[in-house]
């Protein structure tokens, strides 16, 4: 889904379920093209599962990314329970990152 | 067990995939990204039969060819190779692969300036890709270190976002184009230090200021910045992977030592673009390298096999 700085409150600090994965990326940037498809495959993949996962440009919502201090992209930040658990930064595989939420969930 | 696994992931490793793999040897790329130096270049306008194409879309394009050709690709980063058996074993931080033949492909790293602070604070303030990371220091001020084409692209490019951009250059006599020394001259929010060397990246928890020398008069001073964007160049990393420098002959410069076919001074280890000291780097030459060390190392496996070796050249084993 697309998180912006008008619902990332919403739809990533308030969620309760389980993790949420929100991939901070921008059009510009190089890496970001080849992470978003990996997103797109994760999200389909766990979509029954207690998970959320998110994009944000960081270009539209700039106060989001400075609020988690988003200095190098494609960033990758995990949140639970409206804290950022975890955060990865440049390309990252489908499975290290369904491992990583699947660990989450529990 | 592969019978080929590729350490990179750009112009040179997934041309040999797309070679590999067309050749249904089971192949493995393992790189830490995808497209390299590619993937941070804006507009590529000499890459034969694109006239003109982006960077990371042309990345893209390799990628996906490599995938089709029936290479698997997985990120990750090459730690340590060590020969095993006939073959070689290669490990990344949490996994082991083994195959019959490596062929190395991981290109070159930026360079470093190798002082305190650098290291921790990169990604937080310290960064090595302008085009890539600079809108993100929208009216913030910024300074870029180096002297050369690269640096001043840079600052030209962040000129138009940043609010304040230093230039940290080592001399007064700079290696770039006049024209764009002049255009970067010209703007009013750049300032050129010259004579200028960072000493230290200082912040916690991301980068509050820097600490600088003057190397003529060895005057320091300290600057407030939020970003700083290193630009000197592009350097091997040859050393990154260990016992790869024991298995294969490297250059004083750092490269390895390849000869017209592709092969390392190791059995079983081919080498393809910018980490071979093949004299140009260029993407279509690191494509072409990629493609020569692929045949030259399913040569050597079809030997091993006690294979025919025509099949090898015909690229018949998979149409599709």
């Amino acid at each position: 889904m697309e998180l912006n700085d008008n619902n990332f409150e919403a739809e990533v600090l308030k969620y309760e379920e389980g993790p949420v994965l929100v991939d901070f990326h921008a059009p510009w940037c190089g890496p970001c093209q080849m992470q978003g498809p990996i997103i797109d495959e994760l999200a389909g993949e766990l979509k029954d599962k207690p998970v959320k996962i998110g994009k944000l440009n960081v270009d539209e919502s700039n106060q989001t990314a400075q609020k988690y201090g988003v200095m190098s992209i494609p960033t990758l930040i995990i949140f639970v329970k409206g804290e950022p658990k975890e955060t990865l930064s440049g390309l990252q595989n489908k499975d290290v990152l369904k491992e990583k939420l699947e660990a989450l969930m529990k | 067990m592969y019978d080929v696994i590729i350490i990179g992931g750009a112009c040179a490793g997934l041309s040999a995939g797309i070679y590999t793999g067309r050749r249904e040897l089971k192949t493995i790329i393992l790189s830490k990204d995808v497209g390299g130096q590619l993937a941070i270049t804006t507009e590529v306008e000499n890459f034969p039969g694109t006239l003109s194409i982006k960077g990371p879309e042309l990345a893209m394009k390799f990628k996906e060819h490599a995938e089709k050709s029936g290479a698997e690709i997985k990120f990750a980063e090459v730690t340590e190779i060590q020969k095993k058996g006939s073959g070689y074993l290669v490990k990344t931080k949490d996994d082991e692969f083994e195959s019959e033949v490596v062929i190395l492909a991981f290109g070159l790293k930026q360079r470093q300036i190798g002082v305190p602070g650098e290291k921790e604070l990169t990604g937080k303030g310290v960064a090595y890709c302008a085009t890539c990371d600079g809108p993100l220091f929208r009216g913030k001020r910024v300074a870029v270190v180096g002297g050369g084409n690269s640096a001043f692209d840079a600052v030209e490019y962040l000129a138009g976002l940043a609010e304040k951009v230093y230039m940290f250059a080592r001399r007064d006599v700079y290696r770039a184009e006049d024209v764009l020394i002049e255009s970067v001259k010209a703007k009013e929010n750049v300032e050129i230090m010259d004579f200028t060397e960072v000493e230290e990246f200082v912040g916690s928890n991301k980068l509050e200021k820097v600490k600088l020398v003057n190397n003529q008069t060895q005057e320091k001073s300290e600057l407030e910045l939020d970003g700083v964007f290193i630009e000197i160049g592009w350097e091997s990393q040859v050393g990154r992977i260990k016992g790869l420098s024991d298995l294969v002959e490297v250059s004083e410069r750092g490269f390895v030592v390849v000869d017209n076919e592709g092969k390392t001074k190791a059995d079983g280890i081919f080498a393809a673009g910018d980490v071979t000291d093949t004299p140009f780097k260029q993407a279509v030459i690191s494509a072409g390298d990629g493609a020569k060390a692929a045949m030259s190392a399913a040569v050597y496996i079809a030997r091993k096999k006690g294979k025919e070796i025509g099949d090898v050249f015909s690229d018949r084993a998979k149409k599709r």
